[in-house]
């Protein structure tokens, strides 16, 4: 049971809302559908599943995925103590047992032959075959699974299988509307609404240049970091070179057309 | 179509398999085979952008030029040259084109007309603009003119030593210089240098001091094309525009300096713009967009006939403010520019008595509008600001509404002698502001549609084979520049064969195919690898644990590191071999029996079979050449396909003719590669000797070219390595290829070689 409970979402996080996704996703976890939040980085994909998981009264076990990973890193795998060998489960094992939302962020980050072992957990057979161990785990009545990806970002190589896409409901997330986002940076950092509103406009200077020498644009993570910036009490100007232009790129003239947003911007 | 050389007499009967390109043969009435060769290629180029009348046009002139009695070259360069300098000048200059060619064939300086048109793409591309380039061309007449001597007495009149030295640099020299600036050079030229022709053209050569000081004096400001990508991403970023830029010439037309504008073509902007009032070119030319921008987002245009010319201007000074009011509003930062920018007249410089001071009044009045601390103290104006102000607040009023404004400002501010002839104009002109001509419609005139001649186009499915040529630079070594545009590569499938063939052949080395595949299955891929004795795994390794087990019940210290973990080990590399199909290919090998192109076919067959095994992308292609206006470059293998009969079938069908133009076949291998993505990216060549073109004596500058290509890709993240046949490379090779080479010693070994030096290189 303390299992369960140290996954538990303590205290409210912060989420605005951008849409009726609240009451959508109330819904899929009602019928227990596995759900898959789409959407660039940064614009409040784990923030909304955090949220979930504390409105619905569920603990949360989070999973950054990536590249080494390994099946077993998900399932468990066999330990060695002093009384002999010990099984450890996995994050994905302990949430099917213990009835959590289990939420693999970034999911094609692993690789394909990693994501296959979600698969029966997805479907009626709702279960987890730990072939090592030699067990079948029944997942928990309250168990979900939930993943999220970017579907700008990677690269070809990078997609999900279509066999693992057929098995998710979807939401498609994109950076809030300006006022909306504004409102966010505002709360999230405590900087006043009208700097927020500035910050935002950079961000979104540098959004419409996607595809036109960016990848991606400023993300709201990025925005709030350089609103925290400027709480310490960094210069406007310094904060969002630093935070949200540097990380961004090295294109020299997408860097002088941004500081150049930055100046004009902040006058 | 058969690859090697093709017969050289009798061009005119050439058939062409596409009507439409039949017909421009026939219409060309040309005998040079030379030109025969590539018509297909130009042709086709040509009737995918141009219209019926136009591509008549085209043809028509290529057979004046070549008539003219000098050879093909002028004929085959405007052929090859024409589509794309229309495409940069974003328009046609055909008939000033041909005019000045006629003259030059009229004055004793028809031998530079090919020089002429040689760099006319490039140097419309600099200049980007049909108004532009027609200014360029009168350049060039002015210069021819000046610079044709006759000597009196004597009617004799000697070439011009600068005009083919100028026309030769005048793509480079627009890279540093304006129109303008390019002019005040010329001048100073012909001026000083007149009476010495072999001193004039040192100085167009670029190779006198006074040549390079006057470069650099007129070398000023911010070009245009040189911040057009920032000002393109700024547009974009800022203001969501995705508008073409236009450049006019600010230099032509010294009594009434152009104003930028935009219509339905684009945004008119100066070609340069220095420095001013401590505001840096490229935020002058950004002054200019965003003002443009406020007026494309905010403006709607007003009837112009029902006001006085006084009331038109007033209008238009205050929507001027309007728009850069709300622009202001939503990016704070450019009222520094603005004001900057912005004259500040000074209130008592114009005498009422004696000038019409209304630009005066509107100036101040302007400045007033956008800059809080304006500080003049008349009534009247304080009074119009404090409205327009008041009118702006909230959703920023409309273009109508601040339009009414301006009446009520000249019906109250009227004097008689704003009716006066002398007008003050010193510090009323706001030069980052357009003409505005988008604000007003004459309904007296008749709002005509502009009327498009629409030609058909032609359509898809009647398109002729073959692609446009592409173009690649070379360099000369001579001058330490590139000549750009100067070669023309033509892409093709390459025909196929009989696919059984290339079995055959690799059935005769079935034992070093063997050999190759236990290899191969070393090099493959596994797609994970194990990584023992680690503390922290993703799985417990047994037997160490065991050890460790043992150890610990019999009381030893057990060895903590009992998991392992896995790592894949994927090849990322992406291959393309390219083969040098000239003409040499066919001599025989020393035994007799075979030649060096079908030891390069069995070669390439096992090569191609060994990376297919391996899995890595691969590409073949073969090129050969004949002069700079004709490099092949043949298809084999492209990297999605397998090595599968098609590729066999093309392999088989291999030729050799021509000769080795490396650089440029190198530069276009390149262009494909560097579309990979991969992590290692490796062209590897094999020749069979050093690069050669029948119109080039110089062997050396063809290395020199080579090596400069080499250098290009690796800039690009490419590896070049060439694998030499010629005994005798090491005098050259590494030259172009620095250290990545390696020369066949015994040429018989070289389908066994190819596939092994692949796989070491790649290892
Ligand atoms: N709708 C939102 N409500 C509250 N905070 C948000 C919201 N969207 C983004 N954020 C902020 O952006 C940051 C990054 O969001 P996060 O959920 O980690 O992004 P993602 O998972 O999409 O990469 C969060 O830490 C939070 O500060
Ligand atoms: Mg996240």
């Amino acid at each position: 049971m303390s299992n369960r409970e140290q996954f538990l979402v303590k205290a409210e996080p912060f989420y605005q809302a951008q849409g009726r996704e609240v009451e959508l996703y109330a819904a899929a976890y009602a019928a227990r559908l596995p759900v898959m939040v789409k959407g660039p980085t940064g614009c409040g994909k784990s923030r909304f599943v955090e949220y979930m998981a504390w409105k619905l009264g569920k603990p949360l076990v989070s999973v950054a995925c990536n590249e080494d990973m390994t099946a077993s890193d998900l399932v468990g795998r066999y330990l060695l103590d002093a009384g002999g060998t010990r099984w450890l489960d996995g994050p994905l094992t302990t949430a099917a047992r213990i009835g959590a939302i289990c939420y693999l962020d970034e999911i094609v980050e692993a690789r394909q032959d990693t994501t296959v072992v979600i698969h029966p957990l997805t479907d009626h057979r709702r279960n987890l075959p730990l072939d090592k161990k030699g067990e079948v785990v029944e997942a928990h009545p309250d168990f979900q699974l939930v993943i999220s990806y970017n579907p700008g970002y990677q690269s070809l190589m990078k997609d999900l299988k279509q066999s693992t896409k057929q098995r998710f409901t979807a939401f498609d997330f994109d950076y809030p509307e300006a006022g909306l986002e504004a409102g966010i940076v505002a709360t999230e950092t405590g900087i006043d609404a009208a700097t927020a509103g500035r910050l935002i406009q950079v961000a979104q200077a540098a959004r419409n240049l996607k595809g036109h020498g960016l990848d991606e644009g400023i993300s709201t993570r990025l925005v709030v970091y350089a609103a925290t910036l400027m709480r310490q009490g960094v210069a406007a100007g310094d904060a969002c070179r630093m935070a949200m232009v540097r990380p961004i790129t090295d294109d020299a003239d997408i860097r002088a057309t941004l500081d150049n947003a930055i100046d004009s911007v902040f006058g | 179509m058969a690859i090697g050389l093709r017969p050289v007499s009798d061009a005119r009967g050439r058939r062409f398999a596409h009507p439409q390109v039949q017909d421009a043969w026939a219409a060309l009435d040309c005998g040079f085979a030379q030109v025969a060769d590539v018509f297909e290629e130009c042709a086709s180029e040509a009737l995918a952008s141009f219209g019926a009348a136009q591509m008549a046009a085209y043809i028509e002139a290529a057979r004046g030029l070549g008539k003219l009695g000098r050879g093909a070259e002028p004929m085959l360069i405007f052929l090859q040259e024409w589509p794309a300098v229309v495409a940069a000048a974003r328009g046609d200059v055909l008939a000033p084109v041909l005019d000045l060619v006629k003259a030059m064939q009229k004055s004793p300086n028809g031998g530079a007309i090919a020089g002429f048109l040689q760099t006319l793409a490039p140097v419309a591309r600099r200049l980007q603009a049909i108004e532009q380039l027609e200014l360029y061309l009168d350049l060039v007449r002015e210069l021819m003119q000046r610079t044709s001597t006759s000597i009196h007495g004597r009617h004799i009149t000697f070439p011009s030593p600068s005009l083919p030295v100028f026309c030769r640099q005048a793509p480079q020299l627009l890279g540093l210089l304006s129109l303008g600036g390019l002019r005040n050079w010329v001048d100073y030229g012909i001026l000083s240098h007149a009476t010495h022709p072999e001193r004039q053209e040192e100085y167009f050569a670029l190779q006198s001091a006074d040549s390079h000081a006057i470069l650099q004096r007129e070398r000023h400001g911010t070009l245009f094309v040189d911040v057009e990508r920032k000002l393109e991403l700024w547009l974009r970023a800022l203001w969501r525009e995705g508008e073409l830029l236009v450049p006019y010439s600010t230099a032509f037309d010294e009594i009434r300096q152009p104003l930028p504008y935009y219509d339905s073509q684009g945004m008119r902007v100066p070609d340069v713009l220095d420095d001013a009032h401590g505001i840096a070119g490229l935020d002058r030319y950004r002054a200019v967009l965003a003002h443009m921008v406020g007026h494309r987002r905010w403006t709607l245009p007003q009837i112009a006939d029902n006001w006085s010319p006084f009331q038109r201007m007033a209008v238009e000074f205050f929507e001027d403010c309007r728009v850069e009011t709300l622009l202001m509003r939503e990016f704070p930062g450019l009222r520094r520019v603005f004001l900057a920018l912005h004259p500040k007249p000074a209130p008592g410089a114009c005498d009422p008595q004696t000038t019409s001071c209304l630009r005066h009044r509107l100036a101040m009045l302007s400045r007033a509008l956008i800059d809080p601390d304006h500080g003049y103290t008349d009534a009247v104006l304080g009074e119009f600001v404090a409205r327009f102000h008041g009118l702006l607040a909230g959703a920023g009023a409309s273009t109508a509404e601040v339009a009414q404004l301006a009446l009520a400002w000249v019906a109250k501010t009227r004097r008689q002698s704003d009716q006066l002839a002398r007008v003050h104009f010193a510090d009323t002109v706001i030069d980052y502001r357009d003409d505005n001509r988008q604000m007003w419609r004459f309904i007296e005139q008749g709002d005509e549609e502009e009327a498009f001649d629409e030609e058909r186009r032609l359509q898809r499915s009647d398109e002729p084979v073959g692609l446009p040529p592409r173009r690649y630079p070379e360099w000369d070594y001579r001058s330490v520049s590139y000549k750009p545009d100067w070669t023309s590569v033509y892409e093709a499938l390459h025909p196929s064969g009989d696919a059984g063939k290339i079995d055959r052949l690799l059935a005769r080395h079935a034992a070093l195919a063997n050999q190759l595949k236990r290899l191969l299955d070393i090099l493959k891929p596994q797609d994970k690898v194990r990584l023992r004795y680690q503390e922290e795994g993703s799985e417990l390794d047994l037997d160490v644990a065991l050890r460790s087990l043992i150890d610990l019940k019999s009381g030893a210290m057990p060895d903590p590191r009992i998991n392992m973990s896995h790592t894949t080990a994927g090849r990322n590399i992406a291959v393309m071999v390219l083969l040098d199909l000239s003409e040499s290919l066919n001599g025989k090998l020393a035994n007799g029996t075979q030649t060096v192109l079908e030891l390069s076919q069995e070669a390439v067959s096992l090569l191609a079979w060994a990376i297919d095994r391996l899995g890595d992308p691969c590409a073949i292609a073969g090129f050969h050449s004949n002069t700079r206006h004709e490099v092949r470059f043949h298809h084999i293998k492209g990297f999605s396909e397998r090595w599968d009969e098609p590729v066999k079938a093309r392999v088989a069908a291999m030729q050799a003719g021509w000769s080795t133009r490396m650089g440029a076949a190198l530069r276009h291998a390149g262009h494909y590669l560097a579309a990979r993505k991969a992590d290692k990216r490796i062209l590897l060549l094999l020749t069979d000797g050093e690069p050669s073109d029948v119109d080039v004596d110089d062997a050396a500058y063809l290395r020199a070219d080579a090596r400069r290509a080499v250098d290009e890709l690796a800039a690009k993240g490419l590896t070049t390595f060439c694998l030499s046949l010629d005994p005798k490379a090491d005098d050259y090779v590494s030259e172009i290829f620095g250290r990545r080479w390696r020369v066949l010693d015994r040429i018989e070994r070289l389908p066994e070689q190819l596939p092994m030096l692949y796989l070491n290189l790649t290892r």
